[in-house]
């Protein structure tokens, strides 16, 4: 069996090198196709009808109007009479026709008869919605009751954070064509290409090894994407009525913002309590979120800081008459280190004490103080922490006020269950087979590099075929778990195809398999340059044979392996100028110490860090789902009022990735995740540390900066 | 002449020069090529584009004129294909991404630039970046960070590549003005 | 969307014997930056659109006897660029400058951006103008935000011009055409609070096309200030646009006109008044925009709206007045 282990940091030739995504020049000119791209012959047109109401029964539906428009294959209801709907924009129909005006034309025909039932939408209030509260009962650590009394410090607090929407530029669909031998193509927007693949057998009950699923492209997941949806199964069936023709359905931007993935809310009320010296002897909270009709949303608290000694906790989930939640990049993590951050920084502000001290004081309270302090010190330096923090509120005159604050992470990305296959062609020409899916985040890039590096080869040399069922199964993209996936199982399979490969050349060189490697582009003699073939004379001694090993990564053995591993820390400073005349918040810089493992591609993985980043900046700043009481339905379902920040509202944006050979011997470790956690604390630390208080509900539009420093926040 | 004229039966003869509700053939110029199209007045040029003509580097996003994803270039000037009615864009030059990202396979200095600051993710926003980017070098050949930041306003990333777009665009106007491209 | 006839006339007169008597006959096309959305959302559905981009007589911006004629199809972009706007009215300049993006900046004319209809989302939602369900008063129930903070109902949306304001308080005059003529409407008149939803927000009937608007020479100091969160693609919270007619340094007369805070561009005696007579400071500013603001009736969300107005008038006040903050 081969060495699997990465070659040491120094020795590494392609892997740990900036290099440019290999997708780059496909994808910003325009020639990628992303699913929703497609036109395949025959295609038809799928459209979709969603209840207006927030809360409704169906009485009656009447599709015959519609079936006899022209243009129209077919109409596949979901919700026939009798259904009980529990959320607006909850489908009702779908439509397959020739053209897509000619779908949207017939969808209006549809007649429903609806009869309208009560609604909850708004759950910010809990004693509002306590009769669709469920709390999960009283936790206890410790003795809270005692340590209430014992401490020198105490400090209360409110904080809240809305539901967001996951906004994924490319809207959810998938174009399916069922025909009639039984047969499912299935062109998904997916996260999760291998397992899709079974999730849509079963919905529409086919043998799996009769769904073949292919994706080249997804234009944005964030934990969206993993199922055919109700959409996906609608346009097979669509598509079966039609003989087999394609039938796209991807849905409008105003469905799309309500149905197509949001992230759970948090609201929470907790008490902090500390000794003289600032050391966090308390954590009482009662929290509640939600998650939609079904409930959900329990953000783990207190966040990072777990280790307090005495703790009082009780979560109620509220379920109200909204879309269900979806996984979103680092599920209920960011809302957790908000609650727990904005808590701590509230408790150093009453004991007039530097937050950044009270943070590093209590860092044995982490599972990784060596690790957090070391960030908290590295951030605060970077962050100009000395120069530019001051006590909350001591901002000088004039409206623009300045201040900084912290915020803190946690995250796993151990690699997924993946399997890839490794072929090597005689002509020379290497392809890496996986039925993994590239998210934007350097997927293909990063296999290309493993493969590269493990065949002494460069990038250009290998073939990376993702993204579709035909190659080897490999894990959703999910949890920051891919990186670490399929550059382990690319490994694998690159080393044994190679080993194949040397077992071919060694009586050509003389010398036993075992004494062979490759590097730069030549298979020889363990050092002995002398004694080499090149790549392609070396396959040529395949004949007519093609080598085709495969490798995988089993996340139960891959700790022993070492190849890759999970647990990471991370720490962001926000530094930010208040204006408190118009309430408006700008973004000055933010800084991110971001813990990682064996990094393949500095670019790409920097690139993941901005992006978390500039993410956690919008929800910080602007996103948030604004639903309307009377008629239950989302008010800001578009891109106008759903706001999104711009390339000149996000500041400058400092990352530090911890690179070194200490925690490169940890193995590859994902990194989509981490860095999107701490920034919405860290912003509203250093909103309050400007303004003097804490503006207790995110996101800090004008309206909640300013209802906060009025006192009209209640 | 107001209650007159509602009163016509919708069959009234049409007024010379009007056309539709129903399909009428239009001739879009298009990366320099006329293209023949039958199209309804209500078909939005960026519809028209992506189903009917198989261009879709413009994507649909939010299909009401404020993400950016569908961006064109009109005459020159970068606009929003899913607000122009394709009936109205006859007569003007049509410039999507396709036209001038790639000559002969090489890609044009805002592409390679892209790629070289890896200013993109999922790359669904990245073609209307690149579309927003030329027009914005074409009329501001030597911007500075603070112009880079105000010309690229229209366009929306979910990703956050703000951070490379930035590096991308100054390092575009250096290489465009190399003259490896005109 | 629904079908509709189109026509692109070449002449104003073509143009306007192909618009009808009610609004739902046919539309006038201008940019479409509103008018397509508009009709993808079905809040608009003529049964005709007349484009009128080609119509030459209503395009280009020149200096005329009486000061600048900004042609109805001179995009955002083209009075943003300006020199003799920039020269005269940077309050118009300021105000070009905030809207949306490039794109719509590029696509947007000025005559549209005066004509289009308000963001209100129960608007644009299909619940109209002053809007109602189940004899429940959306806005004032529901989230008004974004809405009024001036103005005495019912209508609370708010004018979603940048442009209004600053015309309102540099006292332009708008001119329509029709098939029966043509007339002039000072802006402020031309801006109105619909007192049922079926009512225009705007002094413009069916059958007519704004043409031009005269913004008179003036020796006025102008300004605009706005005030919004996000940098592009967002709309103001509240805006000010002034205009200061000056005696050596003290204010003799003053316009202040806010704009985001009514159903239509909201004129502020009570700020000017506050201004008149007085040297423009950090000081008499903030004093304005106080008194600007002393009769706002916000509704249950939009207190904070009161207090951004205030602001935005002191900062518009202090910028025509050169005055550093
Ligand atoms: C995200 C976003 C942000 C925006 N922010 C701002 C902002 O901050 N400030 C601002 O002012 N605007 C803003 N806008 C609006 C934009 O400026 C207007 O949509 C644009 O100016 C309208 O011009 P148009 O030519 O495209 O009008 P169209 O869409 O063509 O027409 C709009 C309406 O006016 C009518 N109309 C147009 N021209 C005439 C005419 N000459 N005579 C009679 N009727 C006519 C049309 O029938 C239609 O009802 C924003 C838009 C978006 C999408
Ligand atoms: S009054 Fe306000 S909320 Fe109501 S329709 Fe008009 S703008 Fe919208
Ligand atoms: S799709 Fe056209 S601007 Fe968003
Ligand atoms: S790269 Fe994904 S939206 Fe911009």
């Amino acid at each position: 069996m081969p060495e699997y282990r990465w070659p040491e940091m120094s020795k590494r030739k392609v892997m740990g090198k900036r290099l440019n995504r290999l997708d780059g020049v496909e994808k910003a000119s325009g020639r990628a196709k992303y699913s929703s791209d497609l036109n395949k012959p025959g295609m038809l047109h799928g459209a979709t009808l969603v209840c207006p109401y927030a809360h409704a029964r169906v009485k009656s539906i009447d599709t015959s109007a519609a079936e006899k428009h022209p243009g129209v294959t077919g109409v596949h209801v979901v919700s026939p009479a009798g259904t009980e709907i529990q959320w607006a924009h909850w489908e009702v129909a779908f439509v397959a026709a020739e053209t897509e005006l000619a779908a949207r034309d017939a969808l209006k025909k549809i007649k429903v008869e609806y009869e309208v039932l009560p609604h909850v939408v708004h759950e910010k209030d809990l004693n509002k919605v306590q009769s669709r509260a469920k709390a999960a009962g009283e936790q206890i650590e410790g003795d809270p009751d005692q340590a209430l009394k014992e401490a020198a410090v105490v400090s209360e607090g409110f904080y809240g954070i809305p539901v967001l929407e996951h906004s994924c530029l490319e809207p959810h669909g998938n174009v399916v064509s069922w025909t009639p031998d039984n047969k499912v193509e299935l062109n998904p927007t997916t996260q999760a290409v291998t397992s899709i693949r079974g999730d849509m057998a079963r919905a529409v009950n086919v043998p799996v090894a009769n769904v073949h699923v292919h994706q080249d492209h997804i234009g944005g997941g964030f934990g969206s994407k993993f199922q055919p949806d109700r959409w996906g199964v609608a346009a097979a069936h669509l598509s079966k009525a039609a003989g087999g023709r394609p039938v796209k359905i991807f849905l409008d931007r105003q469905i799309e913002q309500v149905i197509a993935g949001c992230r759970p809310s948090a609201f929470a009320r907790i008490k902090l309590a500390a000794n003289k010296e600032g050391k966090i002897t308390l954590w009482e909270s009662q929290s509640w979120a939600t998650g939609g009709f079904t409930g959900g949303g329990s953000p783990p608290i207190p966040y990072v800081y777990t280790r307090i000694p005495n703790q009082r906790k009780n979560h109620s989930a509220v379920s109200t008459n909204t879309a269900p939640i979806r996984a979103w990049r680092a599920p209920n993590h960011p809302q957790a280190s908000y609650l727990t951050c904005a808590a701590m920084d509230d408790l150093a502000a009453k004991m007039k004490m530097d937050p950044l001290e009270l943070f590093l004081k209590n860092v044995d309270l982490t599972a990784r103080a060596d690790t957090y302090e070391r960030q908290l010190k590295k951030a605060a330096e970077m962050a100009e922490w000395k120069k530019l923090w001051h006590p909350r509120g001591d901002s000088g005159r004039g409206p623009l006020k300045r201040g900084l604050g912290i915020g803190v992470c946690t995250w796993g990305g151990a690699g997924h269950d993946s399997t890839a296959r490794c072929n090597i062609h005689p002509d020379g020409t290497v392809e890496v087979e996986l039925g993994s899916q590239d998210l934007g985040t350097g997927t293909r890039t990063v296999i290309a590099q493993v493969a590269a590096e493990s065949l002494g080869l460069r990038v250009n040399d290998i073939r990376v075929k993702i993204g579709d069922t035909n190659y080897p199964p490999s894990g959703t993209s999910g949890g920051s778990t891919t990186v670490g996936g399929v550059s382990s199982s690319t490994r694998k399979a690159t080393l044994n195809a190679l080993e194949k490969l040397f077992e071919e050349v060694a009586p050509a060189l003389g010398a036993p398999a075992t004494e062979l490697e490759a590097v730069d582009g030549k298979i020889q003699v363990k050092g002995n340059p002398a004694k080499s073939l090149d790549w392609k004379a070396a396959c040529a001694k395949l004949g007519v044979k093609t080598i085709s090993e495969t490798g995988q990564n089993i996340p139960r053995d891959a700790p022993k392996e070492g190849l890759n591993t999970g647990g990471v820390g991370g720490v962001q400073i926000a530094d930010v100028t208040v204006d408190v005349e118009t309430g408006i918040v700008k973004m000055n810089r933010i800084v991110a110490v971001q813990d990682c493992g064996t990094v393949i591609n500095p670019k790409t993985a920097e690139s993941q860090i901005y992006g978390a980043i500039i993410m956690s900046i919008c929800g910080a700043l602007m996103e948030e789902r604004v639903l309307d009481a009377v008629t239950g339905r989302m008010l800001n379902n578009e891109m106008e009022f759903y706001k999104l920040a711009g390339i000149k509202d996000v500041g400058e944006i400092l990352v530090h990735l911890e690179i070194d050979e200490i925690n490169d011997k940890r193995g590859v470790i994902g990194l989509g995740e981490p860095p999107a956690i701490g920034g919405i604390a860290a912003i509203a630390n250093a909103v309050a540390n400007a303004i003097g208080v804490r503006v207790p509900i995110v996101p800090m539009t004008p309206m909640n900066v300013l209802n906060t420093l009025s006192g009209r926040m209640s | 002449m107001a209650p007159a004229l509602l009163e016509q039966p919708a069959q009234a003869q049409t007024p010379a020069g009007v056309l539709g509700p129903g399909a009428v053939p239009v001739t879009l110029t298009i990366n320099g090529k006329p293209m023949k199209v039958s199209v309804e007045p209500r078909e939005t040029l960026l519809d028209v584009l992506r189903n009917k003509l198989d261009l879709t580097g413009a994507k649909r996003v939010c299909d009401r004129g404020t993400c950016g994803a569908c961006s064109v270039l009109v005459n020159g000037k970068v606009m929003y294909a899913c607000t122009i009615l394709a009936i109205d864009a006859q007569g003007k030059q049509i410039t999507t991404v396709e036209g001038f990202a790639l000559s002969g396979g090489r890609p044009h200095p805002v592409v390679q630039a892209f790629v070289n600051h890896d200013a993109q993710q999922c790359g669904y926003c990245t073609p209307g970046f690149v579309v927003a980017a030329k027009a914005f070098l074409d009329s501001n050949p030597n911007p500075t960070y603070e112009q880079v930041k105000d010309g690229l306003g229209g366009n929306l990333c979910r990703c956050g590549t703000y951070i490379g777009i930035r590096q991308a665009v100054l390092e575009a106007a250096k290489t465009m003005k190399g003259g490896s491209n005109a | 969307m629904q079908p509709f006839e189109y026509a692109s006339p070449k002449t104003l007169k073509e143009a306007l014997a192909l618009l009808g008597g009610g609004w739902s006959d046919a539309a006038v096309l201008a940019g479409g930056t509103d008018l397509i959305s508009l009709m993808k959302d079905e809040v608009m559905s003529p049964k005709r659109v007349v484009n009128i981009k080609e119509i030459a007589e209503l395009k280009g911006i020149s200096k005329t006897a009486a000061g600048i004629r900004i042609g109805a199809l001179a995009t955002v972009d083209e009075v943003l660029s300006n020199p003799l706007i920039r020269a005269s009215f940077p309050a118009l300049t300021e105000a070009a400058r905030g809207v949306a993006s490039p794109q719509i900046r590029n696509m947007g004319t000025f005559g549209g951006d005066l004509c289009q209809r308000p963001r209100c989302w129960y608007f644009r939602a299909g619940f109209g103008l002053i809007p109602r369900h189940e004899g429940k008063d959306l806005v004032a129930e529901g989230d008004n935000r974004y809405h009024a903070i001036f103005g005495n109902g019912p209508a609370r949306f708010v004018s979603a011009s940048s442009f209004g304001p600053a015309l309102v308080a540099l006292g332009a005059k708008i001119k329509l055409a029709s098939p029966s003529g043509t007339r002039e409407v000072d802006a402020e008149k031309f801006f109105l609070a619909p007192s049922s939803s079926d009512v225009r927000e705007v002094d413009l009937k069916p059958n007519e096309i704004l043409t031009e608007v005269i913004v008179p020479a003036t020796a006025a100091k102008n300004a605009t200030y706005e005030v919004r969160q996000k940098d592009a693609l967002d709309w103001p919270l509240a805006t000010a646009s002034v205009a200061l007619t000056m005696k050596g340094s003290t204010v003799a007369s003053a316009r202040v006109v806010l704009g985001h805070v009514a159903p239509t561009p909201w004129v502020s005696a009570e700020a000017a008044k506050a201004i008149e007579g007085k040297a423009v400071t950090a000081e008499t500013a903030e004093a304005a925009g106080k008194a600007a603001v002393a009769a706002a009736r916000p509704l249950s969300m939009n207190a904070y709206k009161v207090q951004i107005a205030a602001a935005a008038v002191k900062r518009a006040l202090m910028a025509a007045a050169g005055v550093k903050a």
